[in-house]
C-alpha cells in the first residue's frame, strides 16, 4: 500500500472524529480548550502508535479466539503508561484530563484500528496508520478545542483576547455538539470535491 | 491460547512494573509540591515545613481535617486547613483554607472540583486589586462577625452570577474549616 496515502487518510478521508465518528465521548468532553484537546489527542496518538505496532508484531502469535482480550491487554498497558507518565511530569494537564486518560482503553478508535488494520498488516504499515489516525484525531480535537475556546471564553491557548465572558454554551456539552456538527459538515464538503 | 495470553499479560505486567517504579518518585514530588503551593498561597510567609508538622483536628461531624501550621521563626503566622464540601453543583469540592492566628481568613485555594466550566469554576481564580475575584471578598474577614452565607440566604456574601449553589458550597467548606479551627486544639 502507498504509505503516504496510508498516512494522510487519517486527516480527511477517514478522520476518526469527523468521518468515522469514533471516540466522540472524550472528543466532546475534553475539548473545552485548545490545549486540553491537543493533550488528549497526543495521549491517544501515543497509545494508538504503541498498540498498533505491538499488535502487528504479535498478530501471528495471538490465536484468533482470544484476540480481543489480547488487544485490550496491550492497549491497557500503553494507557497506564501514559497515565503514570502524565501524572509524574505534567500534573496540571493530568488534573484537567483526569478520568479521560484511563478511558482511552475503551476508545473505539484504538481497538478499531487494532482489529481492522494492525491485525492484518505489516508492522511498518501499522505504525504509519497509527501515526496518521492519531494525528488526524489530534488535529480534529485541537481545532474543535480552539473553536470552543475562542467562542466560549474569548481566548486561545489560555491567552485572553477579549474581556469578559464568551458565548458560554460553547464551553458546555451542547456547544461541543454544535461545533462538531459544523466541523463534520465542512469535512464532508471538502471530501466531496 | 492460554499460553499466548499468559505471555502477553506477563510482558504487560513487567512493563507496567518498570514504569511504575520509574514514575513513583516524580508523582510523589508533584503531589507534594501541589500541596505546598496551595499552603503557600493561603497563609502569610513562613519558614518551617508545614507538611512535616501536619496534625489532625476533628470537625465534630465524625471526621477530621488536616491542619498545616505555618511558622516564621518561633511565631505561628497562620494555619492552613484542608477542608472540603459535598454540596457543590457536582459534588465534592476540596479546598485549602488559611487562617491567621486571630481567626481571620487569609486566603482560600480550591484544590479539586467538578463545577460547571464558565460558571462554578469562577470559584478558582485569584483576583487583582482592580478586578477582585469571588473569593477575595473573604480575605481578612473573621467568620465570627462575617456569617458565611450568600445574600440569598441572608448573609453578606456576593454569590457568583448563575452559580449560587457553587457559592453556597464554597461557604460550607470555609465554614467547616472555621468550625474546626475555632474549636481549638491547635498546636
Amino acid at each position: 500500500m502507498n504509505q503516504m496515502k496510508n498516512f494522510s487518510k487519517g486527516f480527511l478521508k477517514e478522520n476518526p472524529i469527523l468521518v468515522l465518528v469514533l471516540g466522540t465521548c472524550p472528543a466532546l468532553a475534553t475539548t473545552s480548550s485548545a490545549l486540553n484537546g491537543l493533550g488528549m489527542g497526543l495521549a491517544t496518538t501515543f497509545v494508538l502508535l504503541g498498540s498498533n505496532v505491538f499488535i502487528a508484531l504479535l498478530k501471528n502469535a495471538i490465536p484468533d479466539k482470544v484476540r480481543i482480550p489480547a488487544f485490550i491487554i496491550v492497549i491497557a498497558t500503553f494507557v497506564t503508561i501514559v497515565d503514570l507518565v502524565m501524572q509524574a511530569y505534567v500534573p496540571s494537564l493530568y488534573a484537567t484530563l483526569g478520568i479521560f486518560i484511563p478511558l482511552i482503553v475503551v476508545n473505539c478508535i484504538v481497538l478499531g484500528r487494532a482489529e481492522a488494520f494492525a491485525s492484518k498488516n505489516s508492522v511498518w504499515s501499522s505504525f504509519v496508520d497509527g501515526a496518521g489516525m492519531g494525528l488526524g484525531f489530534t488535529l480534529a480535537l485541537g481545532v474543535l478545542g480552539a473553536v470552543r475556546e475562542i467562542l466560549g471564553s474569548g481566548s486561545i491557548m489560555g491567552y485572553k483576547f477579549i474581556d469578559g465572558d464568551g458565548i458560554l454554551v460553547f464551553v458546555l456539552a451542547p456547544g461541543a455538539f454544535i461545533a462538531l456538527g459544523y466541523m463534520i459538515a465542512i469535512t464532508y464538503r471538502i471530501n466531496k470535491t | 491460547m492460554v499460553l499466548s495470553l499468559t505471555l502477553i499479560s506477563l510482558g504487560a505486567a513487567a512493563a507496567l512494573g518498570y514504569v511504575y517504579e520509574f514514575t513513583k518518585g516524580p508523582i510523589e514530588i508533584s503531589l507534594l509540591n501541589k500541596k505546598l503551593d496551595a499552603i503557600k498561597q493561603v497563609v502569610p510567609g513562613f519558614d518551617n515545613d508545614p507538611n512535616a508538622e501536619m496534625f489532625l483536628l476533628p470537625t465534630g461531624e465524625g471526621d477530621s481535617l488536616e491542619v498545616y501550621p505555618a511558622r516564621k521563626g518561633d511565631e505561628v503566622v497562620g494555619y492552613a486547613l484542608r477542608s472540603y464540601t459535598e454540596k457543590g453543583f457536582s459534588g465534592h469540592i476540596g479546598m485549602m483554607v488559611g487562617f491567621t492566628p486571630d481567626g481571620a481568613i487569609y486566603n482560600i485555594n480550591i484544590l479539586e472540583h467538578k463545577e460547571t466550566p464558565g460558571l462554578g469554576t469562577k470559584l478558582v481564580p485569584e483576583g487583582t486589586p482592580e478586578n477582585p475575584a469571588f473569593k477575595d471578598q473573604f480575605r481578612g474577614k473573621n467568620p465570627a462577625e462575617f456569617p458565611l452565607k450568600v445574600k440569598k440566604d441572608g448573609g453578606p456574601v456576593d454569590a457568583i452570577t448563575a452559580a449560587t449553589i457553587s457559592s453556597r458550597a464554597f461557604c460550607d467548606g470555609v465554614q467547616r474549616a472555621y468550625n474546626t479551627f475555632e474549636k481549638g486544639g491547635l498546636k
